[in-house]
């Protein structure tokens, strides 16, 4: 009986002790144990994400196709030609226009279209609203299976087979609601009191809109952006079956041009897959921190 | 008077305190709506024209017998119309119950099931914990990020090529397996290792966005919560179990919902890195619809759009209970 109240008495103190001396460690530093294995599985992990795109590179300094299967005799005999074919004899600089064309003008479409949507969404209420949010968030539920074919067949009538015209609109179907949605995440960040002010002050909602908002919101414009860029410009579906003519292809079937049943020219295709993944990277790269801010504005608001 | 416009704002709709009269209310109301409707107006023409318009066209063909041979073309000057005929919900039976429909729709299904499933549960999974890895004030923060996140900076149709050639029968893969004398499988011929190479490389793909996402969640929670468990003595496991998680909750919920449907909508994986023709047991619905529509002669547009249709469904399904669920879930925790 008293060794249990003793006990009980003790531990209270113990506990006090066993925690003063964990305080001793700062909050938020962990163990050198911990950071060492910390550190371990984030290189392991690093290593893992950028091993393909490692290899890529290395593979595009071989000058013969099939090169890839001896990868130790690359070292000895490294060279720039494959990208000097690749920007000389091949269709880079065509497909380079196509890529571009259709997505900025992807980018402009949905850019445009679905700034002033995203404000109504955060900021009004109105009847169909929540039908209205519910389709935004449908059509990223949208199949390409279920466009294709219908789409195909409409622009097969109107002739827009073969066009970039044909590519933009397929494209935007799907990134003009995303794009709307991601902004209506960003407009909710705003605070409401500045819209209320700049009521006060006698501005219209387009006004507020225009001259307020807008210009707070060009982090959340910069995210739609360059998410629909980077949809439409890694979009292969729609483009592979759309686009007929091979100067008009974009990267993503320009790419897939080099590796046909017949023969693979796996030397090409990396060297074109370097000089394309280079400035897109770096452009992510760049704008990445936005991104991460724009993508998670719309969740984590509860 | 303070209170009333603190939740007015709270709830984010209102644009005042005061209570107008009803003439002013229905005026302002009116002003509002005009508004609104006049700013949603470019999205909803272009989701009626490059949505709507397609998905009822689409619907139809599924109702027809459409194929390339029967529908309407030009070729060179002559222009053929179409001929194709109503045929009611035989695309449908066909698809579902008809002979060989095992081979051709249930194993196509319960293969995208279980990619959904595993690729998900892996995406989140391994961004969780990098995620938690890289919450943490040390060295090399911003450096760990930037490679980790280089799965996603480069387009996918570049990296799927970079896989196709490591994972080629001789290629990087398979020859760093041989140096560590463990068996090398083949990848890209074998159905079992399709699936595999597929599931692997999708997971690689898709990990950044989580990771990224979860970090965004992660910093988003308040530092006093840590310190106020902390202090009532609240272990690591606990700290996590109960800060941690209901705080990237709505994160979670939201990562977890795209996840699902971009994984299971995923074209381009198994599309590059099979090509075009070849591992039709590795086909999700997906690309198998693609294979049905674009990829076989003569091309099965209606049976194509109709995978398409039920495709949706499925989705459309999952993402109600999905909602349904979380919001039970919601009133429990309150």
């Amino acid at each position: 009986m008293s060794t249990t109240t003793l006990d009980s008495a003790a531990s209270p103190a113990a506990t006090v002790a066993d925690a003063s001396r964990r305080r001793v460690r700062r909050r938020g530093r962990s163990s050198p144990l911990g950071r060492t294995v910390t550190h371990g599985l984030l290189v392991l992990a690093s290593l893992v994400a950028a091993a393909p795109v490692t290899w890529l590179i290395y593979l595009s300094l071989g000058p013969d196709k099939n090169d890839y299967l001896h990868p130790g005799g690359i070292a000895g005999k490294a060279t720039f030609s494959n990208y000097s074919f690749v920007l000389r004899h091949t269709n880079f600089f065509k497909w380079l226009e196509s890529t571009l064309i259709v997505a900025l003008g992807t980018t402009v479409v949905a850019v445009a279209f679905a700034a002033t949507t995203g404000y109504a969404v955060s900021r009004m209420r109105f009847p169909g609203h929540r039908p209205l949010m519910w389709v935004l968030l449908l059509t990223q539920a949208f199949p390409i299976a279920v466009l294709i074919v219908p789409m195909y067949e409409i622009f097969s009538e109107l002739g827009l087979i073969d066009t970039y015209g044909a590519l933009i609109l397929v494209n935007c179907s799907t990134i003009v609601p995303y794009c709307a949605w991601l902004m209506k995440g960003y407009f909710d960040t705003i605070p409401v009191e500045i819209d209320e002010a700049g009521r006060v002050d006698g501005l219209s909602p387009f006004g507020t809109f225009l001259r307020l908002i807008m210009p707070l919101a060009r982090p959340g414009l910069a995210v739609a952006a360059f998410y629909s860029f980077i949809t439409a410009f890694g979009e292969v579906a729609f483009a592979s079956t759309f686009l007929l003519d091979d100067e008009k292809y974009t990267f993503a079937v320009g790419l897939q041009s080099f590796v046909s049943e017949h023969d693979a020219q796996w030397n090409y295709m990396a060297a074109t897959a370097v000089l394309i993944a280079v400035p897109v990277a770096a452009f992510f790269y760049l704008v990445q921190k936005h991104l991460v801010t724009g993508l998670t504005a719309g969740g984590t608001k509860g | 008077m303070t209170v009333a416009i603190e939740s007015a704002t709270a709830r984010r709709g209102g644009d005042g305190g005061r209570r107008p009269g009803p003439l002013q209310r229905l005026r302002r109301g009116y002003q509002k709506y005009w508004y609104a409707y006049a700013m949603i107006a470019p999205v909803v023409v272009v989701l009626g024209v490059l949505v709507g318009y397609p998905l009822v066209r689409g619907f139809y063909l599924t109702l027809t017998d459409a194929d390339s041979l029967n529908s309407a073309r030009t070729i060179g000057v002559n222009h053929i119309d179409a001929t194709y005929t109503f045929v009611g919900l035989d695309n449908y039976k066909d698809i579902l119950f008809g002979p060989t429909a095992y081979d051709r729709f249930w194993s196509h299904f319960l293969w995208t099931v279980v990619w959904t499933a595993l690729c998900v549960f892996l995406h989140y999974a391994i961004g969780l914990g990098l995620a938690l890895l890289l919450n943490q004030k040390m060295r090399g923060r911003t450096l760990y990020r930037l490679l980790l996140i280089l799965p996603w900076a480069v387009p996918t149709f570049v990296t799927v090529f970079s896989w196709r050639v490591m994972l080629a029968d001789s290629g990087a893969l398979n020859q760093l397996l041989g140096h560590l004398h463990l068996p090398q499988p083949q990848w890209l011929e074998d159905t079992f290792w399709q699936r595999f190479a597929a599931i692997m490389v999708n997971t690689w793909c898709g990990v950044p966005f989580m990771m990224v996402s979860l970090l965004g969640g992660l910093q988003s929670i308040d530092a006093s919560l840590y310190e106020a468990a902390e202090m009532d003595g609240a272990n690591a496991w606990q700290r996590f179990r109960h800060v941690t998680l209901p705080g990237l909750r709505t994160v979670s919920s939201t990562v977890v919902l795209l996840g699902v449907i971009w994984t299971f909508n995923q074209f381009n994986i198994i599309f590059l890195l099979f090509g075009r023709t070849s591992a039709p047991d590795a086909q999700i619905l997906v690309t198998w619809a693609y294979q049905l529509g674009f990829g076989q002669q003569p091309r099965d547009y209606a049976q194509s759009a109709a995978y398409g249709v039920l495709l949706l469904s499925i989705l459309t399904v999952f993402t109600s209970f999905y909602f349904r669920w979380l919001k039970r879930n919601d009133q429990l925790a309150v």
